[in-house]
């Protein structure tokens, strides 16, 4: 077979990573043990190659190996981002890896492919590649969870993950065995094309649909699939909870949007109000659990979770405003979720413990550490001139516009933006507790955190600068935002 | 240089505060006359807006505008009137003083400083912003320094009232979001300026159902900042454990946020909902006078005595708003004015006392005419002004939103002054304990009298009080047309209640 050189352009970005990956792997044995960052820098190398090479993708838009991948704003876009997170995921994992004394450079292959993974979900035209490039992106972050192999937590972290992840594939490979059976084909255009014209198959279709909202559900963490999530972002390496909490949270977002607008969109009635009332639950259990969180790292993860909830609420909303606020939402809590974690990593040294207490004065010691703490802090709240608040911003005003587009669901959407509204009053106290006990709690351990490492200083700096940035200048970002929003196209 | 003037005089203490970050923390005395100096040139720069504003005309001056964010368009768009003017003055006026009386303050100076001056550019922005986003960012950002301020150089109980203090404002401001936004999508435009105009013109219609909705949202917002009761317990909370700098500012200019907001916004934009919920808004406001003033009476702790008190004041003022005339509105704002300069007389020479005693409780003074008699005749000052004793400044404020109630209603004008009777027992009785009688305490006995440094407070404040009483229609001149314009506003949008149009697609 061969293969055209044009589909070869289209997944660029792919071939990149995996090249590289596999470059990691073979030069493995042969990096003394003290000089394994060096894997670590050529995968940072690799993640940007891959991000110039999506800048190369981006001139071949269109479909490749028989539509199976498509690239399109949307795609492009989300691959953006996937390799921005990675390539940051890299960075602040480099020295947190020697410090922990688990220094290997499978660790840097396995998120290079996870990466390979993601780069296909985004792009994937056909219910098929969406679960392969899910497989491949899972199996990549089951093992990275498990990565400090004999810590306890972390074991359990990516059994946890793995076993209950296995399941939520599973629901997701049935939904798409249903859809097919129900419309004959696996290509989400054409699975659209099968709904609106035969109505007779609907109920196993919609049957379909209810096990890929499980599947997919499962992965972007929104209740009641959350349950692996406090536990698993607890245990695993926090750089790895960082990667999970943002890339492939990302990409399963954008599967789920292109899934559900273009293939499910004649359904829209009816997965309305799946999505709106786990929007509700997923803000709830977010914001009320973190409210309980000592650990600095679990209030954390338990925030994910909310903010799977805000993003919900655009997804609700099903406008081409609400695709480009989730977008943008998606860079804002990338950056901001980015730089919360791997601030975290830093904190305590073995993972002990991260509990508050190792934040209190933190001020006096690492201003600079608990200024960019706050300003992720402020960002999650959302509070303005931060990219949280510009997020959160359009997320509402998605949903509030969206009661023109959707006249019987208005005041459901009313209903979402106020409960979500409410949500945030609550995050208010847990978020500003931390930046509390930085600035008006006195110091009380012995030991300061140590200094900042480069890499890790430039991660932070990076996604905090980049935060106001967002907050002050919105405009660019929701402009490329908007026209990724246009391929979805909406009645 | 007019045309960017109210936008230098709003980011110049922002400009301050990250001049002080480059001072390294150990100058700390150079920091702290920097931001002094910053704040003074501040006030220089914002005298020269009441004299160039032309007092007969009631819209918006010193206009500027700019695209902020295209998409949604989102302006960056100031502006004065009538309104806004007294309460950047009163800002730019009362944030030098409370630096003053922060000389003592000794850890983290610079942080502290630095905290005022932002908060200063949060409180003018949030007077002269002419754009829902941006009048919502400012809102905003206000929290974080006065947060702080509480949080980190408070009294004892200074975490939990700064988090109660955020968490309450927080609540009703995401709730005017929501409401800020849906007006968004009704009118396609977040310009209050046009908007304002298109009430004017008649152009601006929503239906009534939607008008009560996006009124509650921005009404509670600004019910809860002014604060109205039963939305007040943030205040005695935050106004006691705040330092005393933090205290005059929240009373002084904070609290005003809430009362601009009603008048610039919840009036103008949605009238026959304001209309609709006026007698209910002024129960509650009446509730607050009696309520503050009866609690003040029982209050061993001389902060809370006055914090209460401005819970009762601030309720004159909301019952001024709700009237809905011209000599009400006027009172209101004179009033408003009247409330930052004595009740922050009162925290500062409260904050004075505590400089030199620490400790706040009323019963551990007495007599103190004997040791501190110069403190004691400021006290008299403020507290008389406070009360409403003429000709000083509260009682051109009280006295004209009394008029103004009387015309809207005989009831409610007679329980508002009983509020103004009780303002006498609890401010007079206070002073009495304090200062009258024998020095009980012999702590008190040696106590230093004021420094050149609080003369420097309380000299510029007391004049204030005096001039603004005897003077006053040299500035109700210059809110008259404002006020009228207010109304006006209010009184175009009533005949297209029966049609309950279209939403109008914005012109920009």
């Amino acid at each position: 077979m061969i293969v055209p050189l044009n589909d070869i352009w289209r997944i660029l970005p792919e071939v990149v990573l995996a090249a590289f990956g596999i470059l990691i792997m073979v030069a493995e044995p042969f990096v003394p043990r003290s000089r394994k960052s060096l894997l670590g820098w050529l995968a940072f190398v690799g993640a940007v190659a891959a991000l110039a090479a999506t800048a190369v993708q981006a001139r071949h838009p269109g479909f490749a190996f028989n539509r199976l991948v498509i690239i399109d704003n949307f795609s492009i876009f989300l691959h953006f981002l996937l390799l921005a997170v990675t390539a940051l995921s890299i960075l602040a994992s480099l020295r947190y890896l020697e410090r922990e004394n688990i220094n290997h450079g499978e660790y840097y292959a396995l998120l290079l492919f996870g990466s390979v993974g993601m780069g296909l979900m985004v792009a994937a035209n056909e219910l098929v590649l969406v679960f392969l490039g899910l497989e491949t992106s899972s199996i990549a972050t089951y093992v990275l969870a498990g990565f400090r192999r004999t810590e306890r937590k972390s074991n359990e972290a990516a059994l946890k993950y793995f076993l209950l992840g296995s399941f939520a594939t599973a629901f997701l490979l049935y939904g798409i065995a249903l859809l097919f059976g129900a419309t004959g084909t696996t290509f989400l255009p054409e699975i659209a094309a099968q709904l609106r014209t035969t109505d007779g198959n609907l109920p196993l279709a919609l049957m379909g649909t209810a096990l890929l909202f499980v599947g997919l559900g499962f992965k972007v963490a929104m209740a009641p699939f959350h349950v692996w999530t406090p536990d698993v972002y607890e245990g695993a390496p926090t750089p790895v909870t960082a990667f999970l909490s943002t890339g492939p949270k990302a990409a399963a977002f954008a599967v789920f949007l292109r899934i559900f607008f273009t293939a499910l969109a004649p359904a829209h009635e009816t997965w309305f109000w799946i999505i709106w009332v786990s929007a509700i639950a997923t803000m709830f259990v977010g914001n009320l659990g973190a409210l309980v969180q000592t650990n600095v790292k679990r209030m954390l993860a338990y925030s994910s979770i909310a903010h799977a909830g805000y993003i919900l609420i655009a997804f609700a909303a099903r406008s081409e405003l609400g695709i480009a606020a989730v977008l943008f939402y998606l860079v804002a809590y990338a950056l901001m979720k980015l730089g919360a974690f791997s601030l975290v990593s830093h904190i305590s040294p073995g993972e002990a413990h991260q509990s508050l207490e190792d934040y209190a004065g933190l001020h006096a010691r690492r201003p600079m550490l608990a200024a960019c703490l706050t300003v992720f802090l402020l960002s999650l709240t959302g509070l303005p001139l931060t990219g949280g608040f510009l997020g959160k911003f359009y997320i509402f005003t998605a949903a509030v516009q969206a009661r023109t587009l959707w006249p019987d669901f208005s005041t459901a959407l009313i209903g979402l933006v106020i409960l979500g509204v409410v949500n945030s009053a609550v995050s208010v106290a847990y978020y500003m507790r931390v930046v509390k006990v930085m600035y008006m709690n006195e110091p009380n351990s012995n030991t300061p955190p140590a200094p900042v490492p480069a890499s890790l200083a430039f991660v932070l700096t990076l996604t905090a600068v980049g935060l106001l940035y967002l907050g002050l200048v919105p405009g660019p970002m929701m402009h490329f935002a908007s026209r990724a929003a246009l391929p979805l196209g909406l009645p | 240089m007019k045309a960017h003037w109210l936008t230098i005089i709003t980011f110049l203490p922002l400009g301050g505060a990250l001049a002080l970050l480059l001072i390294p923390s150990r100058a700390w005395e150079v920091i702290r006359r920097v931001a002094l100096g910053f704040a003074l040139v501040e006030f220089a720069l914002a005298v020269p807006l009441f004299v160039w504003f032309d007092g007969t005309y009631g819209g918006m001056q010193f206009v500027e505008r700019h695209v902020w964010i295209s998409s949604p368009v989102i302006l960056y768009q100031v502006g004065i009137d009538g309104l806004s003017l007294f309460l950047v003055l009163l800002a730019a006026f009362l944030t030098p003083l409370a630096m003053l009386a922060s000389w003592p303050i000794q850890t983290r100076v610079k942080e502290f400083f630095v905290m005022l001056l932002v908060l200063e550019t949060g409180m003018i922005g949030v007077f002269v912003a002419l754009d829902l986003f941006l009048f919502y960012v400012f809102w905003e950002v206000m929290l974080i320094p006065m947060y702080f301020i509480i949080g980190v150089w408070g009294h004892g109980r200074r975490l939990y009232a700064a988090i109660k203090f955020f968490l309450f404002t927080m609540a009703g401001s995401l709730l005017m979001l929501v409401a800020i936004i849906w007006l968004y999508t009704a009118t396609g435009t977040f310009d209050v300026l046009w908007l304002l105009d298109a009430r004017l013109s008649g152009e601006l219609a929503l239906p009534l159902a939607q008008e009560r909705w996006l009124f509650l949202g921005f009404f509670l917002a600004f019910a809860i900042k002014v604060p109205l009761f039963p939305f007040h317990t943030w205040l005695p909370d935050a106004h006691v454990e705040a330092p005393t700098a933090g205290s005059a500012l929240l009373a002084g200019v904070l609290l005003k946020m809430g009362a601009y907001g009603l008048l610039r916004y919840c009036l103008p934009l949605f009238p026959n909902a304001a209309r609709e919920f006026a007698p209910l808004i002024a129960v509650l406001a009446i509730v607050g006078i009696l309520y503050g003033a009866l609690v003040s009476l029982v209050q061993p702790d001389m902060k809370k005595l006055i914090a209460y008190s401005s819970v009762s004041h601030m309720g004159f003022v909301v019952l001024g708003i709700m009237a809905m005339n011209v000599i009400g509105i006027e009172g209101a704002i004179y009033l408003m004015l009247a409330h930052g300069l004595s009740t922050g007389a009162l925290f500062l020479i409260a904050g004075m006392l505590y400089d030199r005693r620490h400790t706040h409780l009323i019963s551990e003074f007495g007599g103190l005419a004997t040791p501190l008699p110069v403190l004691s005749a400021f006290l008299l000052l403020a507290c008389l002004a406070s009360l409403g004793l003429p000709p000083l400044i509260n009682w051109v404020g009280e006295f004209l939103i009394l008029v103004g109630v009387f015309q809207a209603s005989v009831t409610q004008a007679v329980l508002a002054a009983l509020g103004v009777v009780l303002a006498a027992v609890y401010l007079l009785w206070m002073y009495q304990r304090v200062v009258f009688g024998e020095v009980k305490n012999e702590a008190n006995r040696a106590l230093r009298d004021l420094s050149r440094r609080e003369l420097a407070i309380l000299i510029p404040l007391a004049v204030l009080i005096v001039v603004l009483g005897l003077a006053s229609p040299l500035f109700t001149r210059r809110m008259e047309p404002t006020a009228e314009r207010i109304l006006h506003q209010m009184e175009s949008s009533r005949y297209e209640l029966a049609e309950s149009p279209e939403t109008p697609e914005a012109p920009r």
